[in-house]
């Protein structure tokens, strides 16, 4: 089968069977930043935002996903010309692996368009459903800080 | 300490050089390498605990379309080995096999199969008819060397390749013995002798990445092997040999890696991996899914602790006998070093003046333990450190004060050095730095130590919150066994290719060895490219693991820097023409004693192009003659 999907604003179509995840099938044509780590939808590898909503895309069978616009990192920015929170979340020292890093980043993206200042309990809570074994959250919860602070200092006009 | 305050580079707080590219999901993992025309690989295994292969009948596998092939124990080279990710000749014994027609854990491999789709490869799996001869288990590791237990190896090829005690007929994998002064006479003159019992039990590394390999053949034919992998030139050799190949026929890539946490130091499914290629002809991706992560991959080995500890009224740690019973599953990854490692780590932490240990090995049919981060020290320490505190309490100290009158100090050493080492003798060494008192009073500091212990028992009800803490010690690589090496080579715009063994999986190495380059060179750390690791393309290292990378590969890069400093100056000193002795490097640039300057691009493009050409180059190496204890001490609010 056939679906019409948005990703990352561009719209197209893709070959698709009942029973696949969307997971898979972000992955088979190319976008390689959605990580398969459980399959369960207990780790958050795998995390997308569609229609604005964060979902885990292994829990996704594709042909739901027909017709909704989906959100991964690649959308956000790249190597060359990076996103503020890929920049903060590399300057606090939040990477390690990495594995976790796209969907922690779009949870982050998921929960500051709803929530811009969010309080430390709203961030923990944001990122619970995103594993990572590398950091121990400190650091990650730091680039959040900044990336908050950043977004109010360019509110106000001031240089990022 | 003035040495570390001089430094530019070593101690500046850099990006993490592949950062951005993990963040934008530029960063390719093995999994996201693979060919369109990928087979997808599946492993059966094993519902026994213990038992043998009578049968298996693979016509209904064979007949699900998109199926290419399924290996059993006949279609596989039967080459006794070990999974343990360690260099040779390794410590561990040569008791596993590719696939063999006995299983010794739920969770055993007994076929694989290879097929055009994931769903087609596991309905081969289901249609697959084994049956089975099921064997009595051994499920308790209390009851592995007793008499009349089942034996788990009852195979001849069964052995060990270093002298070490081995006894398969009584499912005795390995045995370590340290010992010091008489411990049972001092326990009479000790004013108070505590013994406790401890239980350690499995736990998983859950890496974000479970294990993940993808082979394909070359255009020459030779294997390559992508995996998810700490150390890639073991799983060359170890591969090769599982396959019968020479070393000379494999290569193997280490792209971005997930997280290992000493998983990765298994060579744990790159043979199996590599055998459905080799039977197609085809490139084979290989995964665990997470759960199998838990029932075929590694744990942490579990332990059974006694401990004894004798001390003065006044606080003098003075004897201590510690005995460990080990689990290491249905085969022997890891079991001799991993419990040498629970005395090794433990015993010179405090300054006994007897000291007895036994660690005891033993096979059972419960899945394996192997390398987890600790790496045994983390079990001896949980029942030394308990008894410690109890001993803290009859005393009456504070447990940090306990700790503080015992500790080992700098000038310092201790004869369990010398007595447990990794499948051979140790090496005697002496501490030449201990930071453990400043942790100790810091920690005590950040979690209100002085206000906050003691008061548990003041509480009521059944949630109440106390603090604890426990002092550690650990180590920097195998001291005359480690060895890492690179090759560093300068390019006309005067950045720098530096390429390891080394294997960064998410620890930064990369960016921590590239700091080191630059800081020897006298440029930027963002000036190098760092690349590790491919087995035709980088030199040899053990791997990451024991604490290794930063000081073992650290100093390789040292010695291999220093030798392109060497160079670069030579080269900047005849474009100054001024003797080589009054050059200096700073900034990218060779500095003249006068002030005048070429710059790195210069000296570049004048040694590429100009005059005198060559390669600016290097290569170097380091193996390590000590290991370097770490301190710790750690602080917890529950």
């Amino acid at each position: 089968m056939r679906i019409e999907l948005t990703v990352n604003s561009e719209t197209k179509y893709f070959r698709t069977s009942p029973d696949e995840k969307l997971l898979e099938l972000l992955r088979r044509y190319g976008y390689m930043s959605v990580k398969k780590g459980c399959g369960e939808g207990t780790c958050g590898a795998c995390t997308v935002i569609m229609d604005g909503s964060l979902v885990n895309s292994c829990l996704v069978f594709a042909p739901m996903a027909a017709g909704r616009s989906i959100v991964t990192v690649e959308g956000l920015g790249t190597v060359n010309d990076p996103h503020p929170y890929q920049e903060e979340f590399v300057k606090a020292g939040a990477v390690q692996c990495g594995f976790c890093t796209p969907g922690m980043i779009l949870a982050v993206k998921s929960l500051l368009d709803q929530n811009p200042d969010p309080t430390d309990l709203d961030i923990r809570q944001a990122l619970d459903g995103n594993l990572c074994r590398c950091t121990g959250y400190v650091k990650i919860l730091d680039a959040v800080k900044n990336i908050i602070a950043r977004e109010h200092e360019e509110a106000r006009g001031g240089k990022a | 300490m003035s040495d570390i305050m001089k430094t530019k580079e070593v101690g500046r707080s850099v990006n993490k050089l592949d950062g951005l590219s993990l963040a934008s999901g530029a960063a390719r993992f093995v999994a996201d390498k693979v060919p369109p025309d990928v087979l997808y690989g599946a492993i059966l295994t094993s519902p026994h605990a213990h038992a043998r292969i009578k049968s298996i009948d693979k016509t209904e596998a064979l007949a699900v379309p998109g199926v290419k092939v399924v290996l059993t124990y006949r279609d596989v080279p039967r080459v006794a080995h070990t999974t343990a990710g360690q260099g040779f000749p390794e410590p561990s014994p040569y008791d596993t096999f590719c696939l063999d027609s006995k299983v010794r854990f739920v969770g055993d491999r007994v076929a694989a199969v290879a097929a055009e789709t994931p769903e087609a490869a596991q309905e081969a799996l289901r249609r697959l008819r084994v049956e089975y001869e099921v064997l009595p288990a051994i499920l308790d590791p209390r009851d592995s060397m007793k008499p009349g237990a089942p034996v788990i190896h009852d195979e001849p090829e069964a052995r060990v390749i270093i002298p070490i005690v081995y006894e398969p007929q009584k499912n005795l994998v390995a045995r370590a013995t340290a010992h010091m002064g008489d411990v049972e006479a001092v326990f009479k003159e000790c004013d108070v002798v505590l013994e406790g019992s401890y239980h350690f039990s499995q736990c998983q590394h859950c890496p974000m990445e479970p294990h993940v390999c993808f082979t394909e053949l070359d255009e020459l034919g030779r294997l390559t092997i992508h995996t998810s992998t700490q150390v890639p030139f073991h799983v060359r050799r170890i591969t090769a040999a599982r396959m019968q190949l020479p070393v000379q026929k494999v290569r193997v890539i280490k792209p971005r890696i997930g997280g290992g946490f000493g998983a990765k130091q298994e060579v744990l499914i790159e043979d199996l991996c590599s055998a459905l290629t080799l039977a197609t002809g085809k490139p084979v991706l290989l995964e665990y899914t997470r759960a199998q992560e838990f029932i075929s991959s590694r744990t942490r080995h579990p332990q059974y602790i006694n401990v004894r500890m004798g001390a003065m009224n006044n606080g003098d740690l003075k004897a201590i006998d510690l005995r460990i019973l080990m689990d290491c599953g249905a085969y022997g990854a890891h079991g001799l070093t991993v419990v040498s490692n629970s005395g090794s780590k433990n015993l010179p932490l405090y300054r006994w003046k007897a000291v007895n240990f036994l660690g005891e090995v033993v096979y059972t049919n419960l899945p394996l333990g192997g390398a987890y981060r600790g790496y045994g020290a983390t079990q001896s320490y949980f029942a030394t450190e308990c008894l410690l505190d109890e001993l803290a309490a009859k005393l009456g100290l504070d447990p940090i004060a306990l700790r503080q009158r015992n500790h080992v100090r700098p000038g310092e050493s201790s004869p369990i050095f010398e007595a447990l080492g990794e499948g051979k003798a140790g090496v005697p060494q002496t501490i030449d730095a201990c930071g453990l008192p400043e942790c100790l009073i810091k920690g005590a500091q950040a979690i209100g130590w002085n206000e906050k212990h003691g008061k548990a028992a003041m509480q009521t009800g059944v949630t109440r919150r106390g603090v604890g803490m426990c002092a550690l010690m650990q180590g920097s690589s195998i001291p005359e066994i480690d060895m890492g090496s690179c090759y560093l080579k300068m390019n006309e715009d005067g950045s720098f290719n530096l390429q390891m063994g080394a294997t960064d999986l998410g620890t930064g190495s990369d960016t921590v060895l590239s700091q080191i380059a630059a800081e020897v060179l006298g440029c930027a750390t963002e000036k190098i490219l760092p690349y590790s690791s491919d087995t035709d393309l980088t030199p040899f290292d053990v791997g990451a693991y024991a604490s290794s990378t930063t000081y073992l590969t650290g100093n390789a890069v040292i010695n291999t820097a220093t030798k392109v400093a060497d160079q670069i100056r030579g080269v900047g000193a005849e474009m100054l023409k001024v003797p080589v002795a009054e050059v200096r490097l700073e900034d990218s640039c060779v500095v003249a004693a006068d002030g005048r300057k070429v710059t790195f691009e210069q000296v570049g493009i004048y040694s590429l192009y100009e005059k005198n050409q060559f390669q600016i180059q290097a290569t170097g190496s380091h193996v390590t003659h000590k290991s370097p204890p770490p301190f710790s001490a750690h602080y917890a609010e529950v």
